[in-house]
């Protein structure tokens, strides 16, 4: 995975700071431009293809709506990194393709670090301090699915395997 | 075979095996798939059309209308109109519109039995625990998953047992229960496991306050919460049609070893009364007695079930909420409402002031035109307050049970209900 600079927050990020229930009905073009607006109100517009978004603790608690991380992901960020996620949320990120790696030393990374997070590996390697920070690695059969782009992508390789099957 | 928890021997089942432990990743059927009009259809359509994919089996998937409703704008009909469609196309007939938030209907329909491996395309599905079933919420692309092939995986939870001993006071209910778990634990203490309620305190709860109990597990982070099923459980699925469980098939192993096992006292159990912007700044109502309301609100799958608006018409009888105070009630599904107005509940709190919504979500969710304005203070029977989610970001949001909301409007104050006990 290439470099990314880091954007830090801290615990319990929540669902509806992410994607605002106001915005729900929007598409995920407009949701996206209010995700974490009332926490860090330049984030939308300054956030930049590759970067990577590093919480504390319970990243992503609340709700079950997977625009959370889909926002994220439209806005381009490559990869969560926390001490912890929310377990319905991480779900929702790999299942959209996006890795979250659970990490605790998350902590010792400053805004605007550069980073490079090997997800399977589990480590990242933070190229503005040399650190080397070691996380969880993400399983296998979960890191299959987010290299196809997540399960949809996953479910169509799938079906069509056995479509192939059955001819 | 080794000693299980209730939640290991759901999951056992679901999976096909004799036995299961914590930690396993195992692959599970799915028996009940439910989903809102929010998270559901409008979602899943587009991904099922694109993987011409089909739903595995119609007869196991419910649909509730709750997010959008009232529809006052087109996209919140479109939303609504999309629900509509999606179910005729795919043969969905356990289909509800209108009737109120999907956590409450589910169970009025008769839907849930004791062990039961069900998911719910909401976060407060763990609702469905309250009835033996291993019930979780998941997001819209997974419920694709469970749509197309019948199956979800899990990592099999540790059981952390949350036991309640003795009884609790006049006044006092699941809510405040709920909240001093979340001071305790914090809103990742759960870490993803189960929460199973025992506990004398527990077992004299009536159903729809065990739905409480199980409805804020995700509040705590846990991924369900559970009560094993007993004569009250029993009782109540016989009254919707959904008896004849064999209830010994679904208790825990008294000998099979949990991650953790909490001891609360039920009886020194003061109301409780969280603090923005989140669940854990719950303490004793002393805490923030006194502190001015704008709006006080009766809403939610956690707070404005029968049980819930009869607690807030003990409080109201005879009495008028302040008039700086705002008080809406919006009763959690049309049959409770329709109890509610049958036997003088709803009478009650009408003429205490109270001003109706829509059986929906509303504000809870901050979806409705009824959010919260600039700087508003609020006191809500709800399940979370995080910063912005009902209104702007600049409200705040104090959660209590329905006796200390109701005593708050009285009051136009954050107040303790034992003051108005009679």
């Amino acid at each position: 995975m290439n470099d990314g600079r880091a954007w830090v927050f801290g615990d319990n990020i929540d669902t509806d700071v992410l994607a605002p229930g106001q915005y729900m009905k929007s598409g995920i073009e407009e949701l996206a431009r209010h995700c974490l607006e009332s926490v860090e109100p330049g984030f939308a517009s300054s956030v930049r293809p590759g970067d990577v978004v590093v919480g504390r603790r319970n990243f992503g608690t609340g709700s079950s709506r997977e625009q959370a991380p889909e926002a994220l992901r439209h806005l381009g960020v490559a990869a969560l990194v926390a001490e912890s996620f929310s377990g319905l949320f991480y779900r929702n990120a790999i299942n959209l393709g996006l890795p979250a790696v659970v990490c605790a030393d998350a902590g010792r990374i400053r805004p605007g670090d550069r980073l490079r997070v090997d997800p399977e590996a589990g480590r990242i390697d933070n190229l503005t301090t040399g650190e080397t920070l070691a996380c969880e690695p993400i399983p296998g059969h979960l890191m299959q699915m987010v290299r196809d782009g997540g399960l949809v992508p996953h479910l169509q390789k799938r079906l069509q395997a056995q479509r192939e099957a059955a001819r | 075979m080794h000693a299980q928890t209730l939640a290991q021997k759901i999951i056992a089942r679901a999976a096909g095996r004799e036995s299961v432990s914590p930690g396993e990743i195992v692959v599970c059927r799915v028996d009940l798939a439910m989903m809102h009009d929010s998270g559901g259809p409008r979602r899943v359509k587009p991904m099922l059309d694109k993987l011409g994919a089909k739903v595995w089996d119609p007869d196991k998937v419910v649909v509730i209308t709750d997010h959008y409703l009232p529809a006052k704008d087109d996209e919140s009909r479109r939303i609504i109109r999309i629900a509509r469609d999606w179910v005729k196309e795919a043969g969905v007939t356990r289909f509800h519109d209108g009737e109120g938030i999907c956590h409450v209907v589910l169970p009025q329909k008769g839907y849930l039995r004791p062990g039961m491996l069900a998911v719910g395309g909401d976060s407060h599905s763990p609702t469905g625990g309250a009835f033996g079933a291993y019930m979780f919420g998941i997001g819209a692309t997974e419920m694709l998953g469970v749509l197309v092939t019948g199956e979800i995986w899990l990592k099999v939870p540790q059981t952390f047992l949350v036991e309640w001993s003795g009884r609790l006071a006049d006044y006092v209910s699941a809510k405040d229960m709920m909240l001093a778990l979340c001071a305790r634990l914090g809103l990742d203490g759960g870490q993803y496991q189960a929460i199973q309620y025992v506990g004398d305190a527990v077992a004299a709860l009536p159903i729809q306050e065990r739905m409480t109990l199980c409805n804020m597990a995700p509040e705590v982070g846990a991924q369900v919460g559970l009560v094993a099923p007993d004569a009250v459980t029993q009782a109540y699925l016989e009254s919707v049609g959904a008896g004849g469980s064999d209830l010994a098939a679904w208790q825990g192993d008294a000998d099979a070893p949990v991650g953790a096992h909490l001891r609360f006292d039920a009886a020194a159990l003061e109301p409780q009364v969280a603090a923005p912007h989140s669940p854990a700044n719950a303490a004793p109502v002393a805490a923030h007695a006194g502190t001015r309301i704008d709006t006080a609100y009766i809403g939610a799958c956690t707070g404005a079930k029968i049980d819930d608006l009869r607690m807030a018409a003990r409080v109201l009888r005879g009495r008028r909420v302040a008039q700086s105070v705002r008080f809406v009630v919006a009763p959690a599904s049309a049959h409770d409402q329709a109890i509610a107005a049958r036997e003088g509940t709803l009478k009650i709190l009408t003429d205490a002031g109270a001003e109706l919504l829509a059986n929906s979500c509303g504000i809870c969710a901050g979806y409705g035109e009824d959010r919260l304005g600039e700087n508003q203070v609020a006191i809500t029977s709800t399940a979370r307050n995080f910063k912005g989610r009902m209104g702007a970001a600049s409200s705040q949001v104090y959660l209590g049970s329905p006796f200390t909301v109701a005593a708050s409007a009285i009051a136009g104050r954050i107040c303790d209900p034992r003051e108005f006990l009679k």
